[in-house]
C-alpha cells in the first residue's frame, strides 16, 4: 500500500467510525444509563457506571410492576406466528403471480400494492368492528390477522422479485418430468427462497415487533399486550422516574440488538442476493 | 412479467389453473382483503357521511371534504400539515438518501476492513421502535438532562445548543433528522446491496482505463444504481406521508409548538380520536385519511411518469 | 399431486387451527378503564383489596391507558365493543358524549348518589342537569408548591400578591442557585393549566366570570382574560433554560431534584413528589392581582367513573361503583393519592400536610372549576386544544396577550352563540 492509498484508507475509517458512533451512541447511552443510580443519571449522564454509581434499581421496578415477561411471549407469539404465515401465503402469492399468466394478473399485483401504500391504520374502526362479531376481541389472534394482512403485500413484492430470479430451466424440467405444481413450489421453489426471509423480515416483521397502534386499540388487558405497548404504558407510568424509564427502554432494546446481531449476515445475504432493485 | 412465463404452464388446461390459482393465491388475498382492503373501502365510504351526538350516522355525499377544504377552520390546519408533511419529506429526500449513498458507497469499497461491524452497527437503529427512538432522543435533547447540550460544549460548540425541539423554527427539522437517524439504514443497506451486485467485469475494466476510486464511483456506480435510489425514494414518499408514531410520541397529538410539528399524520388521529375535551369526528377524519390515501396516489403517479421512465433511459 | 396438495392444504388449517387455539376464553371479571396509569400500584394494593373484603368474589382489573391516548384508545375500544366494564369518566362534555351514544348508563338509581352535592355531579350530567351518568370520585387544586429549603436559604415567604410573587422570583433568580419558577411549555397543557387556569380566576372571579362567558356576557378579550394572559408571559425570564423543549416530566424532575424553587402545580403532582423529592415543601395558593380582595382557586371536578352500558356484568359494577360513594372509599382514595380530593359530602381527614394545605384553601378561597371545560369546547375549533396552544405561545413569547385573547374569542365565535 502506497502512502497515499493507507491515507485514504484511514480518512474513510474515520468516517465509518463517526458515523457508527452518531448511530449507536444514543442506544448506548440509554443503556448505560439504565444501570446507574438517580443522581448519576443526572449529574454525570456521560460517565459510564462505576462501583459507586452502579444501580439495578431501575430493573427491579420493571420486573416488580410489569408483566415484562409476559409482554416478550406475547409479542414472540405474534411476530412468529405473523412471520411465518406472511412468508408461506406470500410466497405462495408470489408464484401465482410470477408463474402463471392468467387474466387480471396485473390488476390483482396492482390490487395487492395498494397495501404497501397505505396504512391499514386508517381502517382502524373497521377492523375492530369486524374483531368484535367475530369474537376475536382481546385475543393475539386479532393481532396475527391483521399484522398478515399489513405484510402480505410487500412481501409478495418481495418475494416475487426472487422467484423472477430463479431460473426457468428447473422448474420446466421438473414439470416435464410429471411433477404437480404444488409439489414443484414446496420442494423446489420454495427452499430457494431461503435467503429472501430476512428481507422480508426487515421490511414487514419489524415494523411488527414495532407497532403500538393495533396493540393499543385492540388488547386491552396485561395479558395480551405486547413489549412496545408494555413499555409504552410504563413509561406513562413511571415518566419521572429515570431509572425505571431507562431500564424499561433497555428491555426494549436488547432483545432486538440480540436477534439482530445474531440474523444480520443473513440479512445481507438475503439483500445481496438481488432481492429489491 | 410475462417473459417468466414459461411455456408450460401457459398452455395449462383452464381448470387446473383456476385451481392452482385458488390454492395459492387464495389464503393471501382473503386475508388481505378482508383486513385490509374492506377496512379502507369502510374508511372511504364513511367518509360522505355525518353523525349527530346520538351516533346516528346520515350520508351527505362530499360535503365533509368541501369543508375540509373548504373552510379555513379545517383547510388552515390541513394545508399546514400538508406542507409540514412535504418539508418532513424535504429533509428526508436530502439528508437521507444523499448520507445512505454516501455510506454505502464507502462500505462497497474494495478490501475495507470490519466491513460487516459498520454494516451491522448503522443499520441497528433501523431495527427499533419509533416509541423508543422518540422517548431517546426526546431524553437527550431534553434540555435538563444536557446530554446534548454537553457534547457539544465538549467540542467547544456549547453556545450553539438550543432547545430545539421546542422552538417553533426548528422542532419540525428536529424530529426529521431523528426520523432520518432511524431510517437511513434502509436506503443505505438497498443500495449497498445494488452496489455489490454491479459485475466486477465492469469496475475492472474501468480501472484498466485509470479512473479513480472517487470516478468509478460518480460515473459508472451510481447511474447503475439509480433504478435502487429511485425505489428508497418512492418507499421514503410513502413512509414520510404515513408517518405518525414519531411525532406523535414526541410532541403528543397537537403537535406543537403551534402545529410547526403537525403532518397529515397526526392530523388525521386528532380528527378522527379526538384529543383531550376535543371528541373525535370519525366521520371528517375519515375524509382525512381519504385525502392522505389519494395524494400518496398522486405522488405514485407523478413518480411513475416522470421518475421511472426516464431511469430506465439511463439504466437500460 | 393430490398427496402434496394434501399436506399443503394440511399445513394451511393447522396453521388456522393454532390461530384457534391462541384466541384465549375471557374471564368473567371486572375491568376498570383509566387514564391514571400512574395510580396503577394504589389500586392494585390498596383500592381493590378494600372492596374485594366487602365483595371477595368480585374480580376487578385495573387496566389504565396513558393519559394522551386514553380518550381515542377508549372510544375506540367502546366502538368495537372491547372497552372495560367501568369507564373512568373525564369531566363534561367528553363523558356528556358517550351517554348521549348510549354507552353510559344513568347512575341515579344508585344507591349513595345522595352523597354528593349537585355542584360534585355537575360535570357528570346532562345539560338539564335531570340525569347523573358518573359517580364523582374526585376534584384537583391548582396552586404553587415550593421547596421549603431554598425559601429559607433565599430568605422569602410564602407571597399573597402578585407584587410580592415577582420580588420573591426576581431575589431568586439573583442568588442563581434554584430556577425560580419551573414550568415548560413543550406539552402545551401546563401553560394552559397550571399557569393561565391557575392565577386566572382570581382576575375572572371564578364562577361569575365562568357563567359570564357561557352566558356570553363576558369576552375572552376583555381585559380580564387579557391580563391573565399578560401575568403567565412575565414569567418567561424566571423559567429553566430551554424551558421551550422542557416536558411536564422534566419540570417534574426539575422540581423533585431540588433544582426549582417554585412550581405551578396541580395538586396531583404532590403523590409524585412524596415519593422523589427529599426536601420540605410546602404550598401558597395563586397570588392575588394588585386591587382585589377574594381570592379563587381552581378545583376542578377532574375524575369520575361510570358502567359501560355494553357490560356483561353490570350488576357486580354497580356494586362497585354505589363502593364508591361510601366514606370508606373516600378516606383511602384521598390519603392513598394526596392530591385528589374526595367530593362526597362526609368530609375526610387527610394526612399529607401539603395536600390538607391545599385543600384548606377552600375555607378561604371560592373554588371554580376551569372555564374552558363545560360547554364551550363542544365545537371546532376546541377551545381547550386552542388555549393549550396561545398559552404555551404566550409564554414563549410568540404570541401577544392581546392576541391570545382574539384568537380564542374568534375560534368560539365562529360556532358558539350564547342563549339569550
Amino acid at each position: 500500500m502506497t502512502t497515499e492509498q493507507r491515507a485514504r484508507s484511514l480518512g474513510v475509517h474515520v468516517v465509518l467510525i463517526a458515523y457508527s458512533l452518531l448511530a449507536v451512541g444514543p442506544i448506548l447511552l440509554v443503556v448505560m444509563n439504565s444501570f446507574k443510580m438517580r443522581n448519576a443519571i443526572f449529574g454525570s449522564p456521560l460517565a459510564p457506571p462505576d462501583a459507586a454509581t452502579f444501580s439495578l434499581i431501575g430493573y427491579e421496578k420493571v420486573f416488580r410492576s410489569s408483566h415484562i415477561l409476559t409482554y416478550y411471549s406475547n409479542s414472540l407469539i405474534v411476530t412468529l406466528v405473523s412471520m411465518a404465515l406472511v412468508l408461506l401465503f406470500g410466497a405462495m402469492a408470489a408464484w401465482a403471480l410470477t408463474e402463471y399468466r392468467f387474466r387480471g394478473s396485473t390488476a390483482l399485483a396492482l390490487f395487492l400494492s395498494i397495501g404497501i401504500m397505505v396504512p391499514i391504520r386508517l381502517g382502524s374502526v373497521a377492523i375492530l368492528n369486524m374483531m368484535r362479531s367475530a369474537g376475536l376481541n382481546d385475543t393475539l389472534t386479532a393481532l396475527i390477522l391483521v399484522y398478515v394482512a399489513q405484510g402480505l403485500p410487500m412481501s409478495i413484492f418481495i418475494l416475487s422479485e426472487f422467484i423472477q430470479q430463479i431460473p426457468k430451466d428447473l422448474r420446466d424440467a421438473a414439470r416435464c418430468d410429471g411433477v404437480p405444481e404444488t409439489r414443484i413450489f414446496f420442494e423446489v421453489v420454495a427452499p430457494l427462497l431461503r435467503p429472501a426471509i430476512a428481507t422480508v423480515a426487515v421490511f414487514t416483521i419489524v415494523p411488527i415487533w414495532n407497532d403500538l397502534w393495533f396493540p393499543l386499540i385492540l388488547t386491552s388487558s396485561d395479558s395480551t399486550h405486547t413489549v412496545t405497548l408494555g413499555v409504552q404504558q410504563f413509561l406513562g407510568q413511571y415518566i419521572t422516574d429515570w431509572n425505571s424509564v431507562l431500564a424499561a427502554l433497555s428491555m426494549a432494546i436488547l432483545p432486538v440488538v440480540i436477534i439482530y446481531v445474531i440474523l444480520s449476515r443473513q440479512l445481507i445475504a438475503g439483500l445481496t442476493s438481488g432481492a429489491v432493485k | 412479467m410475462p417473459e417468466s412465463v414459461s411455456n408450460i404452464t401457459a398452455q395449462m388446461p383452464r381448470a387446473k389453473l383456476a385451481g392452482l390459482l385458488l390454492f395459492f393465491l387464495g389464503p393471501a388475498v382473503a386475508i388481505y382483503t378482508l383486513f385490509s382492503i374492506y377496512p379502507l373501502v369502510a374508511t372511504m365510504a364513511l367518509s360522505t357521511y355525518t353523525s349527530d351526538p346520538s351516533g346516528a350516522r346520515s350520508f351527505v355525499g362530499l360535503a365533509n371534504f368541501k369543508t375540509l377544504l373548504g373552510d379555513a377552520l379545517w383547510s388552515k390546519p390541513f394545508w399546514n400539515a400538508l406542507g409540514n408533511n412535504l418539508i418532513f419529506f424535504a429533509v428526508h429526500m436530502c439528508v437521507q438518501n444523499p448520507v445512505g449513498i454516501a455510506l454505502a458507497g464507502l462500505l462497497s469499497l474494495p478490501g475495507l476492513r470490519l466491513r460487516g461491524f459498520y454494516r451491522t452497527v448503522m443499520f441497528l437503529p433501523t431495527m427499533l421502535s419509533v416509541v423508543i427512538v422518540g422517548f431517546s432522543w426526546n431524553l437527550i435533547l431534553s434540555p435538563l438532562w444536557g446530554v446534548a447540550a454537553g457534547a457539544l460544549k465538549a467540542v467547544g460548540l456549547g453556545s450553539l445548543f438550543a432547545p430545539w425541539l421546542g422552538l417553533e423554527s426548528s422542532a419540525l427539522v428536529t424530529l426529521s433528522l431523528i426520523s432520518v437517524w432511524q431510517f437511513v439504514g434502509i436506503p443505505m443497506m438497498l443500495i449497498y446491496a445494488a452496489l455489490l451486485n454491479i459485475p466486477d467485469e465492469l469496475i475492472d475494466a474501468a480501472r484498466v482505463d485509470g479512473l479513480g476510486q472517487f470516478r468509478i464511483f460518480f460515473h459508472i456506480k451510481l447511474p447503475l444504481v439509480l433504478p435502487t435510489i429511485s425505489l428508497v425514494s418512492v418507499l421514503t414518499f410513502v413512509a414520510n406521508f404515513n408517518a405518525f408514531d414519531l411525532i406523535y410520541s414526541v410532541k403528543g397529538a397537537l403537535a406543537g409548538p403551534n402545529f410547526a410539528t403537525d403532518i397529515l399524520g397526526t392530523f388525521f388521529y386528532r380528527t378522527f380520536f379526538g384529543n383531550q375535551l376535543q371528541l373525535g369526528n370519525p366521520t371528517m377524519g375519515s375524509a382525512v385519511a381519504t385525502v392522505m390515501f389519494f395524494i400518496i396516489l398522486l405522488g405514485l403517479c407523478l413518480y411513475l411518469f416522470f421518475v421511472q421512465r426516464r431511469i430506465r433511459r439511463y439504466a437500460f | 399431486m393430490r398427496r402434496t396438495f394434501k399436506a399443503a392444504m394440511g399445513a394451511e388449517v393447522a396453521a388456522l387451527a393454532l390461530l384457534a387455539g391462541l384466541a384465549s376464553a375471557q374471564a368473567g371479571s371486572l375491568k376498570i378503564e383509566s387514564w391514571r396509569n400512574d395510580d396503577a400500584d394504589i389500586w392494585n394494593s390498596k383500592i381493590i383489596p378494600a372492596f374485594n373484603k366487602h365483595y371477595p368474589d368480585i374480580k376487578i382489573e385495573f387496566a389504565p391507558s396513558a393519559p394522551k391516548e386514553y380518550n381515542a384508545a377508549l372510544n375506540a375500544r367502546l366502538d368495537g365493543g372491547t372497552a372495560g366494564d367501568l369507564i373512568t369518566c373525564r369531566p363534561f362534555d367528553a363523558s356528556l358524549a358517550l351517554y348521549q351514544k348510549h354507552q353510559l348508563d344513568p347512575v341515579d338509581g344508585l344507591q349513595g348518589m345522595d352523597n354528593f352535592s349537585d355542584v360534585a355531579k355537575a360535570a357528570w350530567q346532562t345539560d338539564d342537569g335531570k340525569t347523573t351518568f358518573c359517580v364523582p370520585i374526585a376534584s384537583v387544586i391548582a396552586g404553587f408548591i415550593y421547596n421549603k429549603e431554598a425559601f429559607a436559604k433565599v430568605g422569602l415567604s410564602e407571597p399573597k400578591t402578585l407584587e410580592e410573587f415577582h420580588a420573591a422570583l426576581d431575589k431568586l433568580k439573583k442568588d442563581g442557585t434554584y430556577v425560580p419558577l419551573v414550568m415548560g411549555t413543550a406539552d402545551q397543557w401546563e401553560a394552559a393549566t397550571m399557569g393561565f387556569q391557575n392565577i386566572g380566576p382570581d382576575y375572572w372571579k371564578g364562577e361569575t366570570g365562568r357563567a359570564n362567558l357561557i352566558s356570553g356576557k363576558e369576552k375572552l378579550t376583555d381585559p380580564q382574560y387579557i391580563a391573565a394572559f399578560k401575568e403567565i408571559a412575565s414569567w418567561a425570564p424566571y423559567l429553566g433554560s430551554g424551558f421551550q423543549a422542557q416536558t411536564y416530566a422534566d419540570s417534574q424532575n426539575l422540581f423533585s431534584l431540588g433544582k426549582g424553587a417554585i412550581y405551578a402545580a396541580g395538586s396531583w403532582d404532590i403523590s409524585t413528589f412524596r415519593g422523589q423529592a427529599k426536601f420540605a415543601m410546602g404550598a401558597f395558593p395563586p397570588p392575588q392581582p394588585a386591587g382585589t380582595t377574594d381570592c379563587y382557586i381552581s378545583d376542578h371536578t377532574d375524575i369520575a367513573m361510570g358502567v359501560n352500558a355494553a357490560s356483561k356484568n353490570k350488576d357486580d359494577a354497580k356494586k362497585f361503583l354505589e363502593w364508591l360513594t361510601t366514606p370508606e372509599f373516600a378516606t383511602i382514595y384521598a390519603n392513598a393519592l394526596p392530591g385528589f380530593f374526595p367530593l362526597a359530602k362526609t368530609p375526610v381527614k387527610v394526612d399529607d400536610d401539603v395536600a390538607a394545605t391545599m385543600v384548606g384553601w377552600r375555607q378561604t378561597c371560592k373554588s371554580t372549576i376551569r372555564n374552558s371545560y363545560q360547554i364551550l369546547s363542544r365545537g371546532t375549533p376546541n377551545l381547550e386544544n386552542e388555549l393549550w396552544n396561545v398559552s404555551a405561545q404566550v409564554v414563549n413569547g410568540k404570541l401577544t396577550p392581546e392576541a391570545a385573547g382574539k384568537q380564542l374569542q374568534d375560534g368560539l365565535d365562529k360556532w358558539y352563540k350564547p342563549a339569550k
